[in-house]
């Protein structure tokens, strides 16, 4: 006893200020861990915490009592989180809460913001995405917070000119705004926001049927540094002679899938804008060699993507010559990206300090120029080579570049297990790797990838059909997988995945459809990860033990489940009543007449959005894949 | 003496007597008769050049031939002043010094007719001091008129005598101080010299060519049927700035509420344009709100096609700020608020937004109908308001004429519009309105 008491004596001698800079520096797991040691670790974390991430409505009143100076509120865990519980935490946080996470519920209606923007004065930060069901009312409750600087609301449909408006008059110090998808918004509430809160540094007008006039008060910010156009038909190369007017501060820039700009107006732009460093102009489907000229000007320019257009070698080398600076590039689905221009490229960015490739079906990019990527693009971060011919050589090369975190290899077909030997051998920070349909692998490759990157967050195995359960055994080393895809692996058994849910506690997203997997999987799987959000069991041979095993996964917000033969309708009804955070569910149409009317308008009360999927339609789907 | 020169002095006596035949006349007429110049007035640059289609003014075809040539010189003349110095020593040529002789005789006649006038207003000045006011004013009014009327034929005379650019420059300088006399004089009485007069006169100058034209550019596409030195960019391009200062009696009118903006004696005076514009100034500005909207009950009009148009729209007003100001479109909204701080968009309730059109509908046949049976009434009223601030000051008889048409033009359209389904309204809803608009509609007229 004496000798604990002394072990504990460092600790108590240490000022609660110290202790609390120690917590900062844990990660969830640790803190957990902290708090349950004792006593008064226990109420040191609890006043330490500052964010806190709900899981389930019912768990709020004892997380209320137990932690009293919450920050940051997030929801997306709780999608079934109501009014109730919002204005239940917004009365207990009202004097610390900045930061309020709603971005996955749906149940809240304006009576809760309103109630929040009232109490929380401090509030700095709110995230409304997919709040598809709000209007004009909750967003005058919003502008209530005259303190916010940081508000998501993308695809929130309902909200028209009028809403904004009052955000605009209301929100003055609004920094960053997102009104990605709100289609109902026009020139005028466009034109108003610039007009009131001149302090905007970054704003998303994504989709937004805008046009010249409510893009030029946009432009006249002073601050603005951040612009995403993407997809706004109504902005033309006029708009963007605008834009070089008032456009000294811009640093990133968006206009992909602007089909209505041209070369010309990219030219007027990039001939003003020095301070731009990221740009993306991916299908805009006119940009031709023209702009070549323009990258002259673009000495700070770290990112360029170009998907999807027509690059001309002499664009290429331009870039090559001019973007002294560049940390990433993107070819996807560039149909002039040849051999040559690549080599020019990776010549003379052989000393930047990252460079991403983006290269998906580049047809004309030959083996060789894998090679030359690979010898001098030492930096490379980020490679994306889905559909390509390159081969074990050239995976060889590209392994050398031990920064490599993320590669894409998807319907690469002459990658085989040597090739990912050497990925294995020498890439120890690849987070994510994907492997879709890469036929040639075997257990001998995954084994070796498992081996060698020990931070694999996401792998993608999907219709790998060589590959078994030895693979999933030694993926359970892995312990930070979070997203796991074994689509169609024909070969794989409930064996292989109880080790990687045992292994692989942080599992969070996980694929078996058309896997050899039994109820035992499914049951090990709800026994051990506990993370799991989002399954899909379409086509395996479970039942109702399974299926209801599963539904004791707290968190799972996502679950397909068609074409499981010998599920019956009262296994089914008794899952989805268990699953209680469930959002999203996939089921076949023969149980729509099955269930009874009032449980499914109840589950879809909760906040559940179920969708219907016809058998038949699903198998001519199929029918386009090549097996 | 040519036949031309002989031609052209008749010419000239024959217009300068009838004209002086109508000026010892006009010393003495009523203000209204004044207009009978013009006809006669305008008749003389016809005697000289309208001979090729009028011919039976002269005898002979030697007389036409004449007249021919004569009109011909005068053309060139006139051709002299565009291009003065190029082509001056062959116009020179053609130049007679006798007609000029004639001329200047005729114009030093007029001007002591002139002499003859002022020493008359001067005499009469004299004697006014015993004269009531009232006539003194009258009196002044004939004879700035009849000035203002020898000025003008002075000006039209001298005006075809000039050979040169630079003297036509000048004159019209002159003609621009006359005008501004004149245009002066009518500020100073607050009156009105008679419309026709300016409507007349046409602004060109082109009376020198002895073609009327309404409008600039028409002078200059004629000119070019006269020669190829007219077809020129320089000759074809609009001249500049010289209308200015062309005689143009530019009638503009003055409130009579001093201290309006709209009153002749305010810093930044801005003159009204037509006289109707002046009664809807006053109306607005000067006088109670006497219609109030039978829907909102809050909008008010001095004007009731005001309130006709308020009325087209009112309750449809879908807009609302939050200071409780309604627009009918939403971009006036926005820019509403984006001028003044602190004002958002008001979120409108379901279903409060608009009337139910049935109602709306009916509603606007009785104003309709309360607007047709208070038409007299209103007359009335206008009239009242003109005795009251003795409006013979500010209306010409000829405004009051447009004033009252125009009275006409804002009643008929919702009569024809309700024809069919006025009356069995009228029958139903005047119990509703009667008492609301009792103010301006006589009860015995609805019941």
């Amino acid at each position: 006893m004496q000798r604990l008491q002394l072990l504990n004596n460092p600790m108590e001698s240490l000022s609660e200020e110290i202790i609390s800079t120690i917590l900062d520096y844990l990660d969830s797991a640790s803190s957990k861990s902290f708090s349950a040691t004792s006593k008064s670790f226990h109420s040191l974390e609890s006043r330490h915490r500052k964010t806190l991430k709900l899981l389930h409505p019912d768990s709020l009143p004892a997380a209320l009592r137990r932690y009293r100076h919450i920050r940051r509120l997030d929801f997306t865990n709780c999608p079934s989180a109501d009014d109730g519980v919002i204005s239940a935490a917004a009365e207990a946080y009202s004097a610390t809460l900045r930061s309020v996470d709603l971005s996955r519920s749906r149940l809240f209606t304006h009576a809760a913001l309103s109630l929040l923007a009232a109490k929380c004065g401090g509030l700095v930060e709110l995230d409304l995405s997919n709040a598809t069901e709000l209007r004009d009312a909750a967003a005058a409750a919003v502008a209530e917070a005259r303190n916010l600087e940081k508000l998501w609301m993308g695809r929130c449909r309902l909200v028209s000119d009028i809403g904004i408006g009052c955000i605009a008059v209301g929100c003055k110090k609004l920094k960053l705004l997102s009104l990605k998808w709100c289609v109902r918004i026009t020139d005028l509430g466009v034109g108003l926001l610039a007009n009131k809160c001149t302090l905007l540094r970054a704003l998303d007008l994504s989709y937004l049927p805008i046009t010249d006039k409510g893009l030029s008060p946009v432009l006249q910010l002073k601050n603005l540094k951040e612009l995403a156009l993407v997809g706004c038909p109504g902005i033309d190369d006029d708009s963007l002679k605008h834009l070089k007017q008032a456009s000294k501060s811009l640093e990133v820039l968006d206009v992909s899938y602007c089909s209505n700009v041209s070369c010309n107006g990219l030219a007027s732009l990039i001939n003003d804008t020095d301070s731009l460093h990221h740009l993306n102009i991916a299908y805009c489907f006119s940009v031709t060699s023209d702009l070549s000229k323009c990258f002259y000007k673009l000495s700070e320019l770290q990112t360029i993507k170009l998907d999807g257009c027509h690059i001309s070698l002499a664009l290429m080398k331009s870039i090559a010559d001019c973007c002294s600076s560049l940390k990433e590039l993107s070819f996807f689905k560039c149909s002039g990206v040849g051999d040559e221009g690549l080599s020019c490229i990776a010549r003379k960015h052989r000393l930047a300090e990252e460079a991403g490739h983006h290269m998906e079906n580049c047809s004309m990019v030959s083996k060789e120029a894998f090679v030359f990527i690979g010898t001098r693009c030492q930096s490379l971060e980020d490679a994306d080579f889905t559909e390509t011919e390159i081969n074990d050589e050239g995976l060889e090369t590209i392994s050398r570049c031990s920064k490599l975190k993320n590669l894409k290899l998807g319907l690469c077909l002459n990658v085989t297990d040597r090739g990912l030997s050497y990925v294995g051998s020498r890439c120890q920070n690849l987070t994510h790797l994907d492997l879709y349909r890469c036929m040639e692998i075997t257990d001998i490759g995954i084994s070796a990838i498992a081996n060698g990157c020990p931070l694999l967050e996401m792998i993608d195995m999907a219709y790998c059909d060589k590959i078994g359960d030895t693979s999933l055994t030694a993926l359970a080393r892995c312990i930070h997988l979070k997203t796991l895809e074994i689509r169609g692996c024909s070969c794989l058994s409930s064996l292989g995945l109880s080790a990687v849910s045992m292994g692989c506690r942080q599992l969070a997203v996980l694929d078996i459809k058309k896997c050899y997997i039994t109820d035992d999987g499914l049951i090990s799987l709800a026994q051990n990860s506990q993370s799991l959000k989002q399954i899909n069991i379409s086509y395996c041979p479970v039942t109702d033990v399974g299926l209801v095993a599963l539904a004791s996964i707290r968190r799972l917000q996502n679950l397909t489940v068609l074409n499981v033969m010998q599920l019956t309708v009262d296994g089914l009804v008794a899952a989805i009543l268990g699953c209680r955070g469930l959002m999203k569910l996939k089921l076949d149409t023969m149980y729509k007449s099955r269930i009874p009317e009032a449980f499914l308008s109840e589950i879809e009360g909760r906040g559940c959005n179920i969708q219907w999927r016809n058998k038949a339609v699903l198998r001519s789907q199929s029918a386009y894949k090549p097996q | 003496m040519d036949p031309d020169e002989k031609l052209c002095a008749e010419t000239w006596v024959k217009s300068s007597s009838g004209h002086e035949s109508l000026n010892t006349d006009s010393n003495n007429r009523p203000f209204t008769d004044f207009d009978r110049h013009h006809p006669k007035w305008e008749e003389s640059p016809f005697n000289g050049c309208g001979v090729r289609t009028l011919g039976q003014q002269f005898s002979g075809f030697e007389g036409s031939f004449a007249s021919d040539v004569d009109s011909q010189r005068q053309k060139k003349d006139l051709h002299g002043k565009q291009i003065p110095e190029a082509h001056e020593s062959g116009y020179m040529q053609n130049w007679d010094p006798s007609a000029m002789l004639n001329n200047l005789l005729f114009l030093e006649k007029k001007i002591h007719q002139l002499q003859d006038l002022v020493q008359l207003v001067v005499g009469r000045r004299g004697q006014a001091m015993n004269q009531a006011d009232e006539i003194l004013v009258q009196q002044q009014q004939l004879i700035t008129a009849d000035l203002t009327s020898i000025i003008v034929q002075l000006i039209s005379t001298a005006g075809s005598l000039l050979p040169s650019l630079k003297n036509s420059e000048s004159l019209a300088s002159q003609l621009g101080q006359f005008g501004g006399i004149a245009t002066q004089l009518a500020g100073v009485t607050d009156n009105v010299v008679p419309n026709k007069m300016e409507d007349r006169h046409d602004p060109t100058g082109v009376s020198e060519d002895h073609d009327g034209f309404k409008r600039d550019a028409n002078l200059r596409m004629h000119m070019r049927g006269h020669g190829d030195e007219y077809k020129t960019p320089a000759a074809l391009a609009k001249p500049h700035k010289e209308s200015s200062s062309d005689p143009i009696f530019i009638k503009r009118y003055s409130c009579p509420y001093v201290g309006c903006k709209r009153n002749k004696d305010h810093k930044k005076f801005q003159p009204l344009k037509t006289i109707l514009c002046v009664k809807n100034h006053y109306k607005r500005t000067h006088c109670d709100k006497n219609y109030t909207c039978s829907r909102c009950h809050t909008k008010k009009f001095s004007v009731i096609a005001d309130l006709k148009t308020h009325e087209k729209h009112c309750g449809r007003d879908k807009w609302l700020c939050s200071c409780g100001t309604t627009f009918s479109r939403k971009d006036k909204l926005f820019g509403h608020i984006a001028l003044f701080q602190g004002h958002t968009p008001a979120i409108p309730h379901e279903g409060a937004g608009a009337w139910p059109s049935d109602q709306g509908q009916s509603r606007s046949e009785a104003t309709n109908k309360v607007e047709q049976l208070d038409f007299n009434s209103c007359q009335g009223l206008m009239e009242v308001e003109r005795s009251g601030d003795d409006p013979s000051n500010y209306f010409s008889p000829l405004g009051f004429d447009t004033s009252s048409l125009a009275g006409f033009q804002e009643f008929p359209r919702p009569l024809f519009e309700d024809a069919e389904s006025s009356f069995s309204f009228f029958l139903s809803g005047s119990g509703d309105y009667s008492p609301k608009n009792g103010r301006y509609a006589a009860p015995n007229d609805l019941e």
